[in-house]
């Protein structure tokens, strides 16, 4: 049995190795001079707060709440700007490459010729879209919204967990989060300087924009196609759209006529330019994928081929974040940039590989499997913690269907404080940062920090009992050198009794 | 604007009067009940609500009798019942939850809040004794969502199909209720029970002080009736709900240019007919044809609207 090696604390870093992070170092005073029921109180009101608002994700068929909160965690992940900087550039490089590939796979398949990436991994992808083929979306952007899952090891070491260039979601939790903190610690966040995250809609509604097909007269008409309020991310559709000052569209709002959009108002039939989709390739036009979608819109895609409308993102990304086509994004990014990726992949062991399985199957014991095609945290084995039943059955699906499934070594995540039941521990966190191709490439500082509440855990989905925290990117390196403005109780004598309390 | 959005804003503030609505028909109810003075009287007061609020047929497949208890619990807390306070602000809320963006911050919370206490009501923290504190919290919670609207929404296209629905369902509402009780409104009528029968239906539509302000009089079934059907000075007269439902509507083709349809016929014919109307001529051709003719035509401009706007 493999040991978990000991993880690097984003705020005290590794003992003995790594010293602890100046940029936590106001942090580190407030959990110090905060009693545990101040901020267990301060977790009561979050709650209260985003129950109030309605910022919860529905989840049909299990019984219970429908409509649930994901857990907020008020301590916030903290990032110094020269470390957002290096992030910010090796995203903007891997954005630019996936947004490469997918113009060459439905263009003229060069990697393919040029030997780089196997033929049949890519054209045998169930994630593909022959009806792509040939054409080019304005701009040639195919992922203008791209989620790119970050996990750390230590203060430089990240690496790309995952890419998202579908209908990446999560962007509402990292601006609600903001505002809930910004009201809960208003000083707190005030002696931090944080580079604000509130201009993604705008920067997105921009993007949008640009992408609108050049035959578009005037101000492009961009609306946001929801599956309904049935899908777990209804809120951040209807969220983003309200900033954005968009109508949110369900299938049967829009017809399509001479392959020209329309949607149904009150004062009849109005043009449709843009369409921020958050609905699946396989939904969006029963005409050319299921049939049996009620949520898609017929004719769609013949309107989208001919022109007279823009998707966002483009039908058939999804072959660039299949979980196959991943460990091919480094030579991606050298292909086509011709340039060393910033940002590196956690080393990926592909099962249909001989060698490669043959690994993996010796060291179950160490590996995370996972399923290609799964999202969510399902069809996935954390081998350290799996038992031998558990890592018996996941070898016998391996040797049934090899192609299905990559594994990983198990990385000694990253952790941050988090308030749990017993009070302030380390527990595993992400990063999803956001990024929107448009004319340019455009991030805002941070994302969304998801964490693993369970002690040990290394998933952080919301489905498997993660959380979420805010990410403060500093505008600088640190905190103001200000003396702390609350007296720790615990805290040395040396601190004057004059200093003002922070009031309550 | 979106057919749907509009369409969801309409029955979104419909059900929510409604369910001010059916808080208001609980109260005078439990009043004249109280006044009925025997059994028999009490149970066709219960049984004129429940006419009233458009769903005596669904309660008497399941009860046979129509008592407080009974009743309460179906205009309450019967899911099966569409119209059912719960139910009415559940439609409300899954309406408000379609079209979102088309919601103010603080008519949602209204709105929210109130279906999230709601549901986690139980049956005996509304019985008995509690029940007058229960209906009250209901009507102010309508008059809490009524007055966020009022004062938050853009008067836009948006603003206009939710004033649509609340004064269409209100003009609906108190015809309805002054249906059930038409008898006691007739000319001949007086006494102690008629007495307190008529300030209860004062009340249900707010209008017991109106009464007095406007006719500074003894209560008479003719001046009741004047009151609740053709002054316009009554915030939930049938006049007043016409001539809001006719302007609004108004508003609406002239923000599309002009553009209009048999609605805004139906919805003129109505106004003028309310407009010009005597209560002793509709006195003289008997109350009850009046308003039934009235509740048909104002079902008959809801699908109406809903052809024109929603449904095209």
């Amino acid at each position: 049995m493999a040991i978990t090696p000991a993880a690097y604390d984003e705020m005290n870093g590794l003992a003995g190795q790594i010293a602890a992070s100046p940029a936590y170092a106001e942090i580190q005073r407030w959990l110090a001079a905060t009693p545990q029921e101040e901020l267990a109180r301060k977790r009561g009101e979050a709650e209260h707060l985003f129950r109030r608002i309605g910022i919860t994700f529905a989840v049909y068929g299990e019984g219970g709440d429908p409509e649930r909160l994901i857990p907020f965690d008020i301590i916030p992940r903290i990032m110094a700007q020269s470390e957002w900087q290096r992030l910010a550039t090796g995203l903007t490089q891997r954005v630019r490459a996936l947004n490469a590939f997918l113009a060459d796979v439905y263009g003229k398949q060069e990697i393919i010729r040029a030997g780089k990436i196997p033929k049949a991994l890519v054209l045998e992808n169930e994630a593909l879209r022959p009806v792509m083929a040939g054409f080019t979306p304005p701009g040639g952007i195919y992922t203008h919204i791209s989620g790119i899952d970050l996990v750390r090891t230590g203060p430089d070491k990240f690496y790309v967990l995952e890419d998202n260039c579908r209908t990446p979601s999560g962007v509402s939790y990292m601006l609600e989060n903001r505002e809930a903190m910004l009201r809960l610690f208003p000083r707190l966040c005030h002696r931090h300087r944080i580079a604000p995250v509130s201009r993604y809609p705008e920067e997105l509604l921009t993007t949008l924009k640009e992408a609108a097909p050049p035959n578009c007269p005037g101000d492009p008409n961009v609306v946001l196609l929801t599956p309904g309020p049935f899908n777990s991310a209804y809120y951040e559709h209807c969220f983003l759209a309200d900033e954005m000052g968009i109508e949110v569209v369900e299938g049967g709002d829009l017809v399509v006529q001479d392959k020209r959009v329309f949607m149904r108002t009150t004062a009849g039939p109005k043009r449709v330019d843009v369409i921020y989709r958050r609905i699946d390739d396989e939904f969006l036009d029963p005409e050319v994928f299921r049939e049996d979608s009620l949520v898609g819109v017929p004719g769609l895609m013949g309107a989208y081929l001919a022109g007279n409308v823009a998707l966002a993102n483009a039908p058939g990304g999804g072959i660039a974040d299949d979980k196959a086509i991943y460990p091919y994004v480094p030579d991606m990014v050298r292909f086509y940039l011709n340039e060393e990726p910033l940002i590196a992949n956690v080393p990926t062991y592909l099962c249909e590989r001989d060698d490669d399985r043959k690994y993996v199957l010796e060291h179950l014991d160490e590996l995370v499997v996972k399923l290609c095609k799964g999202s969510g945290g399902y069809g996935m084995l954390v081998g350290p913690h799996a038992t031998a039943a558990e890592r018996a059955d996941f070898a016998a699906r391996i040797k049934a269907r090899p192609a299905d499934y990559i594994a990983q070594p198990t990385l000694a995540l990253s952790t941050c404080p988090t308030l749990v039941e017993k009070g302030v521990a380390p527990r595993h966190v992400d990063l999803r940062p956001f990024v929107l191709s448009g004319k340019e490439v455009r991030i805002v500082p941070g994302g969304l920090t998801r964490v693993a509440l369970r002690d040990g855990s290394l998933v952080v989905n919301s489905s498997q009992g993660g959380g979420t925290k805010d990410t403060w990117v500093l505008e600088g390196e640190g905190p103001f050198e200000l003396p702390p403005e609350q007296p720790a109780k615990a805290a040395s004598q040396s601190q004057s009794q004059s200093q003002m309390r922070e009031q309550r | 604007m979106l057919s749907r959005t509009a369409d969801c804003l309409f029955w979104l503030a419909r059900y929510m009067e409604r369910a001010g609505n059916i808080a208001r028909g609980l109260e005078v109810a439990s009043r004249m009940a109280s006044v009925a003075g025997d059994e028999a009287g009490e149970a066709e007061v219960w049984r004129s609500l429940l006419v009233a609020a458009g769903c005596d047929e669904g309660f008497f497949e399941k009860q046979d009798r129509a008592t407080q208890d009974t009743v309460v619990h179906w205009l309450v807390f019967d899911q099966e019942n569409p119209s059912a306070i719960v139910s009415c602000v559940a439609a409300a809320r899954s309406n408000a939850r379609s079209v979102r963006t088309a919601l103010t911050v603080a008519m949602w919370s209204s709105l929210n809040d109130t279906w999230n206490e709601l549901r986690a009501m139980s049956v005996a923290q509304i019985e008995g004794e509690k029940l007058p504190g229960f209906l009250e919290w209901v009507r102010e919670r309508v008059l809490l969502f009524n007055g966020a609207a009022h004062d938050t929404m853009l008067r836009d296209e948006a603003w206009r199909f939710v004033h649509l629905g609340t004064m269409l369902e209100r003009a609906d509402c108190t015809a309805r209720l002054l249906d059930v009780r038409h008898e006691i409104l007739a000319p001949e009528t007086d006494g102690a029970v008629a007495h307190a029968q008529w300030q209860a239906l004062l009340r249900s539509v707010s209008a017991g002080r109106a009464y007095q302000w406007v006719y500074r009089d003894r209560l008479q079934p003719r001046k009741i009736a004047e009151l609740l059907i053709l002054r316009p000075e009554l915030p939930r007269s049938l006049m007043a709900c016409h001539s809001e439902v006719a302007k609004t509507l108004d508003a609406i083709a002239k923000g599309q240019g002009g553009r209009t349809g048999e609605c805004h016929r139906l919805a003129g014919e109505m106004q003028a007919k309310l407009n010009f109307g005597r209560i002793d001529n509709v006195l003289a051709g008997g109350l009850h044809a009046f308003l039934t003719g009235l509740i048909e035509h104002t079902a008959q401009l809801g699908a109406e609207i809903e052809a024109f706007y929603t449904r095209a």
